[in-house]
């Protein structure tokens, strides 16, 4: 059974900022609601998923009920996505003055960098984003809010900390937590998660970031922009295992950039503390060597929260591996349970967990028969250059046996990219062969994020690569690489033969 | 591409042979292998990696060695008897080899570490145990058991022992139980196999090829294609190939096997070869240098070539505006880097036989190029070296244009020299003699056409069509 991390018990604000948004995502003061004799849904976990479900239902006249056992938003907004852009734009900037002079712009004498506005901002920007999400506001839309934690007693009843809620329909949407490294003496010499790391008040001085994935990336950089010296172990002979080579390979020699000191196919096989430090040990290939650091991050990957909701008593069959069971309905093993988000699929994203929890709200209130894999999910790992990706990857295409042609336009022959000083990246466009139907595309760009949703827009609406051709963009834009991708995929139209028919015809 | 378009290169080619100078390629292909009878042991027919003092031998190097000889006999540089002593010398000492796989051994499971001390042959530098240097070792002994053909017994003994090197290989222990039936790259004694790039596209083409081919311990009939299943086709400045970063993936394989033709099922899909293939990406890495999106010196249409070599290990210095860090020796690649402004000049060499049209000319710029330290602007010499070594940028590991330093020192403006990587490297020399000879002759393609193992293990990956 793989170890997560606990809920830090943090409900002592660490900054005014702080306490704004404590006060609209676990208000202190909280009345509980009186229970009403049942619930048309009951929603357990108040992050993206359940927020979305709970307000569409509740928007359509559903008695709704919300239970959240730390904080309304869950991670996105309290520990993921919203404080980790907010720092990334701030390393952004910091990136760029480094690259001050080849602007024409003289960048200061000696870099002072102010750990503690940044991470000021931050707080200021999460407690902006939770106004909306506040335990008040979703009180206001009709939706009982509960804090606690919830258990199913039967299939038919929830427990919030002993008092009985009966539901017609209920939604699991607990979300996940950080996996734990199984490193010897990590756990006595303490170490940081995404759930510990945005309350830093201090720069450190060095950090060693465990696990290669987007956090680890994203972070790891981060934090070498800071100032930090950061290194980053993990486990396969490249980063971002999830993703095609070439666009893990970029993001390899932006950290590399960045100065991250990089640890691949490399394993950390103690830990120990001496002093104010700690101490590990790291194996590569047979290699042991040991580094100093101050704090030690660990992204190594996420597990569904499945524990202690006492899913057996209401018939729900889950593993601690892939979290609660659900078909392409999103139905669990109770025909009156559903679940989304985290806790039961495989993209651990916000996106999708939205999107899943849409599909929720019509299928267990409104007869629907929405499924989860008609779904057109993209994604970001939102290093410099981001890396941004849609539908199928070419090695899932070869194992499928499609025949698939992939057209490349690299952003240095995109002229905005030139002109921006953004050329690290590229537009991958994987097609059908012998169709211009778009099976998936891969996107490395500074901007790899904004540029991704309209490749997943022409997929979802049907549109081929050679008809997106003539749909005529802004230029210059980096967005325009798509174009290009389209019009090559055009040009391998001009068969021979439709070359000596064009020219017989101009020329007759 | 069709059949037609890649006869036609072919015929180009020929043409493009009257207009080349004959001479200059003798001269660069002759003092190539002159590497080899230089930085080989006599006790044991090892080759040095590199021309650097206390190199360890590579058995890739041995490799491109075994297969030289041959070419060398033809062309009138060494005597019949000399190759074939050389060549067993070096056949007797890996069939005695210690084959334990203990820390220091020469291998095991027919496999052979990756660098071997030149003289005790034992492991060098705790390099892994390589499967596919050991497949490059392998095809210069069976090469060199297709040449040598007369009935004479140091012939016969060659032979023998060629083949029962190749019938001593475990192909098939090289697949770990976790690895989806590719064959892992390499293995230490330490820490078992290593964990990356088993798949393709890489120079392991050859390995597959032999491997396969094996009566004794054959890979798996899934093999080639997990190996496959990484393949990426792409359209890149409009061209369609099956892509790989550095040029020597495309051509390692093909300084022994004759890829015109023959297909397997990936290449019948995109209809296409991999002798094609290599002459696009020829194309693609000339692409590139004419874009030259990092600003570097020298790089155009005549200029180019990012391959694995050797760079300048110097500190950052500001190109075209930008911070440019230096790599050492790195595996550069088109079009994704890592580049640093240093070409590799083999790999140019070795485009010869696949796009004659496109590397000719820059191989005439190379040898044209004067030699270390002079200015990359005047071609003056600066550095106090009297005339010009010509083409040592052909025979060197990499030349670099825009990280030499200046001549006031400060490696930030002003005149630049050109930096030439010391010493060459016995994959590069390899590199040169075996592809110009298949430019000029076809020789390798002839005598491995004729191998039997390879015809049997290219068929078993899929290939038909051609000679085949």
């Amino acid at each position: 059974m793989p170890s997560f991390a606990a809920i830090p018990d943090r409900v002592q604000p660490v900054s005014p900022e702080d306490a704004e948004r404590l006060a609209n995502v676990r208000p202190g003061d909280w009345r509980r609601p009186k229970p009403l004799s049942v619930y048309q849904l009951v929603v357990i976990g108040a992050g993206p998923a359940g927020l979305v479900a709970a307000r569409a239902a509740a928007a359509l006249g559903a008695h709704v009920a919300l239970i959240e056992r730390h904080q309304l938003g869950g991670d996105c907004l309290n520990d993921g996505c919203i404080p980790s852009k907010s720092l990334i734009r701030t390393g952004r900037l910091l990136a760029d003055m480094r690259d001050a002079t080849n602007f024409g712009a003289v960048p200061p004498a000696e870099r002072v960098f102010d750990f503690r506005a940044a991470m000021l901002r931050m707080r200021r920007i999460t407690a902006r984003i939770s106004r909306t999400d506040s335990a008040m506001n979703l009180a206001r839309e009709g939706i009982h809010v509960f804090f606690g934690t919830a258990r199913f007693t039967s299939a038919s009843t929830v427990d919030v900390d002993g008092m009985p809620l009966c539901f017609k329909k209920a939604l699991i949407a607990t979300g996940s937590r950080s996996m734990l490294p199984d490193v010897p003496g990590l756990a006595e010499a303490g170490f940081l998660t995404n759930e510990t790391v945005f309350d830093l008040q201090v720069l450190p001085k060095s950090l060693l970031v465990i696990g290669g994935g987007p956090l680890g990336c994203e972070l790891a950089q981060v934090f070498a922009r800071f100032g930090s010296r950061t290194l980053i172990s993990h486990r396969e002979p490249l980063f971002l295992p999830l993703e095609e080579r070439d666009a893990a390979q970029m993001v390899s020699d932006a950290l590399a950039r960045d100065g991250v000191e990089i640890h691949l196919n490399s394993t950390a096989t103690k830990v120990w503390m001496e002093g104010d430090q700690r101490v590990v040990e790291l194996v590569n290939d047979g290699n042991t060597a040991t580094t100093r650091v101050d704090h030690i991050l660990t992204g190594i990957g996420r597990v569904p929260a499945v524990q202690g909701l006492n899913l057996e008593a209401a018939g729900v069959a889950y593993d601690a591996a892939n979290g609660v069971h659900v078909d392409d309905f999103l139905r669990t093993s109770n025909p009156r349970i559903f679940a989304a988000g985290d806790v039961c699929l495989q993209h651990r994203y916000t996106n999708a967990a939205e999107a899943s929890a849409r599909i929720v709200v019509r299928n267990a209130l409104f007869l629907g028969r929405r499924r989860m894999s008609a779904l057109t999910i993209p994604w970001c790992t939102y290093t410099d250059p981001e890396v941004a990706h849609v539908g199928l990857y070419v090695k899932q295409a070869r194992q499928r046996r499609i025949p698939v042609k992939t057209f490349t336009i690299p952003m240095h022959d995109v002229d905005r990219a030139i002109a921006d000083s953004e050329e690290n990246g590229f537009v991958k466009i994987h097609v059908r062969e012998g169709s211009d139907k778009i099976l998936g595309a891969t996107i490395v760009a500074r901007h790899a994020g904004e540029m991704i949703n309209s490749v997943s827009l022409a997929m979802v609406a049907g549109i081929g690569l050679r008809a997106l051709a003539n749909v005529v963009q802004a230029y210059p834009t980096q967005g325009a690489a798509i174009k290009q991708a389209a019009d090559a995929c055009v040009r391998t139209r001009l068969t021979p033969t439709l070359f000596k028919l064009a020219r017989w015809w101009l020329l007759r | 591409m069709n059949a037609q378009s890649f006869r036609a290169a072919d015929v180009g080619g020929r043409a493009f042979i009257a207009q080349l100078d004959l001479q200059m390629l003798d001269r660069l292909q002759r003092s190539a292998f002159d590497y080899f009878p230089r930085h080989s042991n006599a006790r044991t027919g090892l080759v040095a990696d590199t021309s650097r003092p206390n190199a360890p031998a590579s058995i890739a190097v041995v490799g491109f060695a075994l297969s030289a000889y041959p070419v060398a006999v033809e062309r009138g540089w060494i005597a019949r008897d000399d190759a074939v002593q050389r060549s067993l010398t070096t056949l007797r000492f890996f069939a005695g080899s210690d084959q334990s796989g203990a820390l220091v051994s020469t291998g095991c499971h027919g496999f052979y570490f990756h660098f071997l001390d030149v003289e005790t042959g034992l492991r060098a530098w705790q390099s892994e145990l390589s499967s596919i240097d050991t497949a490059l070792l392998i095809v210069g002994m069976l090469t060199a058991a297709a040449y040598f053909n007369n009935a004479t017994p140091g012939e016969s003994e060659l032979r023998r022992l060629a083949n029962l090197l190749y019938d001593r290989v475990d192909w098939h222990w090289a697949q770990p139980e976790n690895g989806d039936d590719a064959v892992a790259l390499g293995w230490k004694p330490e820490s078992g196999f290593l964990n990356y790039g088993w798949q393709g596209y890489n120079e392991a083409l050859l390995l597959y090829a032999l491997g396969m081919g094996s009566k004794t311990h054959p890979l798996t009939a899934a093999s080639f294609e997990a190996w496959t299943v990484t393949y990426q086709w792409e359209n890149l400045y409009g061209i369609d190939f099956l892509y790989a970063g550095p040029l020597f993936v495309h051509q390692f394989s093909h300084a022994w096997i004759d890829f015109r033709g023959i297909r397997d099922a990936f290449m019948r899909e995109k209809n296409c070869d991999y002798f094609e293939n290599s002459r696009r990406a020829v194309q693609v890495q000339r692409q590139y240098a004419i874009r030259n999106p990092r600003g570097f010196t020298g790089y155009g249409q005549d200029c180019w070539g990012l391959s694995a070599g050797d760079g300048p290990s110097v500190e950052p210095q500001t190109v075209a505006g930008r911070r440019q860090t230096f790599y050492g020796y790195a595996a550069r690649g088109v079009p994704w880097g890592p580049d640093d402004g240093t070409i590799n000049g083999a790999c140019a060499v070795a485009s010869l036989v696949f796009a004659p049209e496109i590397a000719g000319p820059a191989l005439r710029r190379m040898v044209g190029k004067a030699g270390p330290g002079t200015d990359v602007q005047t071609g003056v010499q600066t550095d106090g070296q009297a005339g010009s070594q010509a083409a040592r940028c052909v025979h060197a590991s990499g030349f670099n244009d825009s990280a030499g330093a200046n001549a006031a020192g400060d490696g930030t403006s002003g005149a630049r020299t050109s930096w030439i990587s010391e010493g060459e490297s016995g994959l590069d020399q390899g590199m040169i003699v075996l592809m110009i000879e298949n430019f000029r002759s076809g020789l390798l393609w002839r005598l491995t056409r004729g191998i039997p193992c390879l015809r049997a293990g290219l068929k078993r990956a899929g290939f038909v069509g051609g000679w085949l």
